[in-house]
């Protein structure tokens, strides 16, 4: 939190969200043209799939001062690379309990199937990931001061 | 009477030095001591008379098959990066393996690092490695000349002392909790199989850790690594990284930085433990080979256990099991994902 924000008041998180290209963007997208609210706290990263999304990418998210980390991508058997998001769901299954173990807060890093068709559903998620980040306060744990 | 381990050392002279004078292998890779009394260095030996420098004990605790990818390649005649390997049968090489070490081969089969043509493996049930700094710690870090084992103790004598210890007591965390001492794959046993370890509570260690609270682990997690010097001896001594440029030395995009900076040291440490997923065989050598005494096991441990707990696979027990996160099933726990546990909260 820099002063500008603490004088503003109300905290708003930085979130970077990974999505994938063919779901959870599109997903993201028909949020917008549907006009749904939710919270201005997204970066919206694209990726062309979730299994695209590794490690690295997520700590390097946390490392350069996100609040919170939110991975997308299509419901498992829709990916449009076949089998990208299940692959991926092992990979975040294995990393969400690992980043648990060593003092990361669970909520700060989240993850969820969102389709081209679930505009209402992407702009509740993005709420929901807001509030348990505001929740959680700003991160410290991995934030690298430059 | 001679110790089990003279035994052991004594036949496996004898089978390198025939692998060696029968040529059927180009080398044979195991142990010889050192210039320092517990620490054992890995040994090539290239001729029959080399074998006789072979050594076995209990301070073999570096996993020989970090070695195998790099000693097979140096018999391969040399080719360009996208050149076809050679036609036709290529030397093999004669290596050592306890249970974990032929996981590990097992691991590197299926990763395509080593072919199980050009591997004579010869097994030995492992009875636990010693942890050289368990014992430094039980005589007060005073200077150790000499160690002479016993099958059950070990007596340790340096400059006006000399004292028994029980070999037990200083067995390797990992090799205490280890459930497949056997090899899972060999070509010639030197001894007998083992069999199985029942240990019901071998993830204990982990969790006592998983027992405190998000800030505590975090705490645990810092001044654990806290001493951490980055020399990176825990990346090299492990047979599971072979990548030509590891994430560490990455500098476009940069993963992690390369300062002791408290967060640079946390992420290396995460990244690394993470790209072991699925594949650790829990052998213990990054904790071996670490010069500042950091149990960055526990953190391989950790993923072992909830690979095994969801999945139901431990890495290189067979060669034709995929490795857990190279697979997957349609039905795998998903209740972390938040869209499902939502729609959960919804019914």
């Amino acid at each position: 939190m820099n002063e500008t924000e603490r004088k503003q008041g109300e905290w708003e998180p930085k979130i970077i969200a990974f999505l994938c290209n063919w779901c959870s963007y599109a997903g993201a997208d028909l949020a917008g043209v549907s006009r749904y609210q939710y919270p201005p706290s997204l970066r919206i990263v694209r990726v062309p799939c979730s299994g695209r999304v590794s490690a690295n990418m997520i700590l390097d998210a946390l490392r350069s001062g996100a609040d919170g980390v939110l991975v997308s991508g299509c419901h498992p058997g829709d990916c449009h690379y076949i089998s990208g998001n299940y692959y991926a769901r092992r990979r975040f299954a294995i990393l969400k309990r690992f980043l648990e173990f060593v003092g990361i807060e669970s909520d700060r890093v989240n993850f969820s199937w969102i389709s081209a068709s679930e505009g209402e559903q992407f702009a509740q998620v993005a709420t929901e990931v807001t509030e348990r980040v505001k929740r959680l306060g700003p991160a410290r744990h991995l934030v690298k001061e430059f | 009477m001679s110790t089990m381990n003279e035994k052991i050392t004594e036949e496996l002279r004898q089978k390198a030095r025939q692998l060696l004078e029968s040529g059927r292998v180009a080398a044979f890779l195991g142990y010889a001591s050192g210039s320092v009394p517990m620490v054992m260095r890995p040994f090539v030996a290239r001729t029959p008379e080399d074998a006789d420098r072979l050594e076995w004990n209990s301070f073999c605790v570096l996993n020989l098959a970090n070695y195998l990818p790099a000693l097979l390649k140096s018999f391969e005649p040399p080719r360009r990066p996208n050149e076809p390997p050679p036609q036709g049968p290529l030397p093999k090489v004669g290596v050592v393996a306890t249970g974990c070490w032929s996981r590990n081969m097992v691991v590197q089969i299926q990763e395509n690092q080593v072919e199980r043509e050009r591997l004579v493996i010869i097994g030995i049930s492992s009875r636990g490695m010693v942890d050289r700094k368990k014992v430094q710690a039980l005589i007060a870090h005073r200077d150790v000349t000499a160690v002479k084992e016993g099958d059950n103790t070990l007596v340790v004598a340096g400059p006006g002392f000399e004292e028994e210890i029980n070999r037990w007591d200083v067995v390797r965390d990992n090799c205490k909790s280890c459930v497949h001492p056997d090899p899972v794959i060999f070509d010639d046993m030197i001894g007998e199989l083992k069999g199985e370890r029942d240990l019901p509570d071998r993830f204990s260690q982990v969790e006592e850790i998983e027992a405190l609270s998000a800030q505590e682990r975090w705490k645990w997690f810092t001044s654990e690594i806290q001493s951490c010097i980055r020399c990176y001896a825990c990346r090299n001594a492990c047979p599971l990284c072979y990548c030509p440029t590891c994430f560490v030395d990455d500098s476009r995009p940069q993963w992690v930085g390369k300062s002791i900076d408290s967060v640079d040291t946390a992420i290396f440490h995460i990244l690394r433990a993470y790209h072991c997923a699925g594949r650790c065989t829990d052998c213990g050598s990054c904790e071996s080979a670490c010069p500042m005494g950091i149990r960055m096991r526990i953190l391989t441990k950790k993923l072992q256990k909830d690979v095994l707990q969801l999945y139901g696979i431990e890495a290189g027990m067979s060669v034709q099991e995929p490795l857990p996160l190279t697979t997957y099933k349609k039905d795998d726990p998903q209740d972390f994902i938040l869209t499902e546990s939502l729609k959960g909260e919804k019914k």
